[in-house]
């Protein structure tokens, strides 16, 4: 098939972008997305010009490297796929596609379809893990757990960290991300020492970095690579409600006193 | 050089923790004092810096990609072996290693696999307590799966997604680490060369793929955890990121390399349908616990094979191999898909395909039973090639997906350089010639969590702290060596793209030094590169410029390590003049067709020194013993 691609084109962070206008044939059904952009790339690099800078990695839909608004969608038509696991059977002969980097004050363009997502990594590190050392560790068995609590812990850490969530929500959200990395930890029995500072920490760090709020549109489950359920939003705002209301307390340097 | 592996000795079983009760220490107060640089962010390195962050080093952790969390470990999707025995299926420790040591057809370090199947139980502890939710039982008990090559159940699983919620585990910890000052982390950021002073890894040289800057960074030992290089074939299960280059540097820095040629074909792939193709996706190796393997016996057979009838159909692993079936070990059931396919019995548009058919176990189990186990994995298949393994077998074909092969490391996981320590898939590790299935995950962990984080320390004690600083000349002279490289890749200006020269490169290799090898094909493959190493330097074309995102120079660099690498990967192969595990010379078969060892010449590690640009790679060999599991043939007919 015969398509015509528009791609934002951005040299770095400081410039202004534009659509770069790109005319692409011979675009077969089992290639996928990003396959159909190498072949674009190669032809721009085969001639000299500068190829389109995007991200991806394992082409396998769980790294949560690649990214992309398709025609104002975040990885693209279908529900519950990553860019990299979207086919060309999806489209026809003559189409128009529409190519974007992820819209988000909080996501910087790098180039091209490039952003700056580390401020989902520093919301992990305010508070997104169990505080521990390496080494012997207690026998697993002897602290049960539901399979039903296992399953919903893994529904909300099957999250890939993508980023659409953001890309979708008309705000910039980064509620359904936040509360899916929250759950995950709050749903078990080893996260629960830590399950209030917890939330309270990883929310005020995601309101620093200057996501937008929610206001319930719901896209980023709809957009979701993975289909995180935005149940894991209430869940993290109930958690929090209760977090501002027990104030708990950062003890680890009175702790570390000698 | 040395090549002494400093095994402990006294008996197997009392290797490990003999020598952990007897290596050197570095107290509380002295570590944060040691600065430790980890490349690589996946299970072992992401690991590793996690648990000396939390001892109290200096950690700085570099990873090309734009968060810990995207390295390739994500993408495991099966399962990690631990020797729990919860089965109550006779599994032990001794097995585990029994197991592994077979499974990698005895070309594996005995104290070493032996402390891997060692640490395994102590993995799943770890894991656990970190809030990796494995599958569970209805009692709230582990859930366990088999893999090939094994007649006990000791895999633990998450879904499809074993290696992603390992990952975020290690992950966790390691943003526990970021907060708290114990490691520096430096996202899309790739290690270009090694810088070795007075004969210690004293540092990196790293490149910021943002700005394109050449920076440095000292330390006081240097761990690569850089991952497989099968990306030599072009197409793999790898990532497209995937490289040599780190390793590569290291090599030509004095680290020698062992078994490059070790690579495991895994034969659960998803052929490729095309030029287009980019990578090749992976169906976890699970699903043959419950899918049957076979082809049309038929050959111009062109009913759908849904309406194939039983009588028609060629389960050739079940009849060739009864008692493991469909559960052979990864190398003899890629072997046996590509001799199906070679004698014309394969399936699919290009004829290399096998089926991998549902259809009995949703008749036995129920559609529900069978859904739940591997809906993930019907799904990306779906996505991809928009048939339904539900209604219709999936096809399937193997492909390079683990390197056995890496840098030769001690029994302390050091290099022959000293200071400079490999883990993980980066190291020439403790799999043989061939990994079984889930012990890749275990492997990284156990290096990650438990090995490196003592015996780094024994290293340390025995220097003093600092003393030199990335301003110091040695690194100024590397990083002018990085950029004359890229100026060199810069200023070619041809009109070939580093992807269809790859391409290339990928082709000869899996022709040549793939599945099966012999000698006329390596010589061939040998006399080949040289001239596509040429046309790369002749004709490559990388647009744009050096001090910003060049995607395009980034690939054409890590391909130009590939070149040298491919040649020493088949000068390798065609040394190991025997059969074993995934190196299969065809000269060397059983009447059978079963791999056939040489155990007097080749019950060795080979481990190749450079010697400079323009001299031939030498070679050492360290001798293996066979004590406590003693050399067997493989079997897994009766």
């Amino acid at each position: 098939m015969k398509l015509h691609l528009r791609i934002w084109r951005q040299d770095d962070s400081q410039s202004k972008g534009h659509f770069g206008e790109y005319d692409l044939e011979n675009v077969r059904e089992d290639m996928s997305f990003l396959e159909m952009l190498d072949v674009l790339n190669e032809q721009l690099i085969d001639s000299g010009q500068e190829p389109v800078a995007f991200d991806s990695d394992c082409r396998e839909g769980v790294c949560g490297m690649c990214s992309l608004v398709i025609n104002g969608k975040a990885h693209g038509p279908l529900a519950g796929t990553t860019t990299c696991q979207l086919y060309m059977r999806h489209y026809k002969d003559g189409d128009v596609i529409t190519i974007e980097p992820w819209r988000s004050e909080a996501f910087p363009v790098i180039r091209d379809l490039i952003v700056d997502r580390t401020a989902f990594d520093r919301i992990m590190q305010a508070g997104g893990f169990v505080t521990l050392h390496s080494g012997p560790k207690p026998e697993p068995n002897s602290i049960p757990i539901e399979p039903e609590v296992a399953e919903q812990s893994l529904d909300a850490a099957t999250c890939i960290g993508c980023g659409a969530c953001v890309a979708a929500c008309p705000n910039g959200s980064a509620m359904l991300y936040t509360a899916a990395k929250i759950s995950h930890l709050g749903l078990l029995p080893q996260g629960q020492p830590e399950r209030y500072s917890r939330v309270k920490q990883m929310v005020e760090q995601m309101d620093k970095e200057g996501f937008g709020s929610c206001r319930n549109y719901a896209e980023c489950e709809a957009q979701c690579p993975k289909e995180i359920s935005i149940n894991f939003v209430s869940q993290m705002n109930r958690d929090y409600l209760k977090a501002t209301l027990l104030e708990p307390v950062d003890r680890r340097s009175k702790m570390n006193a000698q | 050089m040395d090549f002494d592996a400093k095994i402990p000795d006294g008996p197997i079983e009392d290797k490990w923790t003999g020598h952990l009760e007897s290596i050197r220490l570095v107290g509380p107060r002295n570590r944060p004092r040691y600065k430790i640089i980890v490349v690589g962010s996946g299970l072992s390195g992401g690991a590793a810096a996690a648990s000396l962050g939390a001892m109290g080093y200096k950690v700085h952790c570099f990873c090309f990609q734009d968060s810990p969390r995207r390295a390739h470990s994500i993408a495991a999707q099966g399962g990690i072996n631990a020797a729990k025995n919860y089965r109550n299926d006779g599994d032990s420790v001794f097995r585990l290693f029994t197991d592994t040591q077979k499974g990698g057809d005895y070309r594996a370090r005995e104290a070493n696999v032996y402390r891997l199947a060692e640490c395994s139980t102590g993995i799943i502890d770890q894991a656990v307590a970190q809030g990796v939710p494995f599958a569970r039982e209805y009692g709230g008990m582990l859930a366990n799966r088999s893999f090939g090559g094994v007649l006990v159940q000791r895999t633990f699983y998450c879904r499809g997604e074993t290696g992603q919620q390992l990952l975020l585990g290690a992950n966790s910890s390691l943003a526990e680490q970021i907060r708290n000052g114990g490691v520096q982390m430096h996202t899309r950021s790739e290690m270009m060369d090694l810088v070795v002073v007075d004969g210690r890894a004293r540092g990196i040289v790293y490149r910021d793929l943002i700005t394109g800057q050449i920076r440095s960074e000292s330390a006081d030992a240097v761990v690569l955890a850089t991952g497989g290089y099968c990306n030599v074939y072009y197409l793999s299960t790898n990532a497209k990121g995937c490289n040599v280059t780190a390793i590569w540097r290291a090599y030509k820095r004095g680290a020698a390399m062992a078994n490059p040629n070790f690579v495991q074909i895994h034969p659960t792939c998803i052929p490729a349908s095309g030029d287009h193709q980019s990578k090749l996706t992976l169906m976890s190796e699970s699903l043959r616990n419950d899918g049957r393997i076979w082809v049309p016996k038929n050959q111009s057979d062109q009913r759908p094979p849904s309406e194939i009838p039983e009588e028609d159909r060629y389960y050739y692993l079940e009849e060739r191999y009864p008692r493991f079936g469909n559960l052979v070990p990864r190398d003899v059931a890629a072997r046996n898909a590509k001799d199906v396919c070679d004698s014309g019995m394969g399936v699919g548009p290009t004829g290399y395909g096998v089926y991998l058919d549902f259809r009995d176990a949703i008749h036995d189990q129920g559609k529900k039973v069978v859904n739940a186990k591997y809906a993930n994995l019907f799904e990306m298949y779906e996505r991809i090639t928009a048939d339904d393994p539900r209604k219709t077998p999936m096809r399937i074909y193997p492909a390079p997906h683990y390197t056995m092969g890496g840098l030769w490391v001690d029994y302390n996981l050091m290099t022959t350089i000293p200071g400079l320590f490999a883990v993980g898939e980066a190291n020439f590790s403790d799999h043989g010639a061939n990994r079984l299935g889930a012990s890749s995950l275990m492997q990284c962990l156990a290096d990650g969590y438990f090995v490196l984080p003592s015996t780094i320390g024994d290293y340390l004690s025995r220097h003093p702290s600092g003393e030199i600083g990335a301003d110091d000349q040695h690194f100024k002279d590397v990083e002018g060596e990085v950029k004359d490289g890229l100026s060199k890749l810069m200023s070619i200006r041809g009109n070939r793209s580093a992807s269809s020269l790859h391409r290339e490169l990928g082709k000869l290799m899996i022709d040549y030094c793939g599945i099966s090898r012999n000698k006329q094909g390596l010589e061939k493959a040998l006399s080949k590169i040289p001239q596509m190493k040429e046309e790369f330097w002749a004709h490559l074309s990388v647009p744009g410029s050096d001090d910003q995102v060049n995607q395009a120079l980034e690939h054409a660099g890590r391909l130009s390590d590939f070149y040298d690498f491919a040649n020493l990967m088949c000068r390798d192969a065609l040394h190991r003049d025997e059969s074993c595990g995934c190196h299969f010379r065809e000269e060397h078969q059983t009447p059978e067709g079963e791999a056939l060892r040489n155990d007097d010449d080749f019950a060795n590690v080979s481990a190749w020194q450079y010697r400079g640009e323009d001299h031939e790679a030498e070679l050492y060999q360290e001798p293996l013993k066979f004590e406590a599991a003693p050399l067997a043939q493989r079997n897994y007919k009766t």
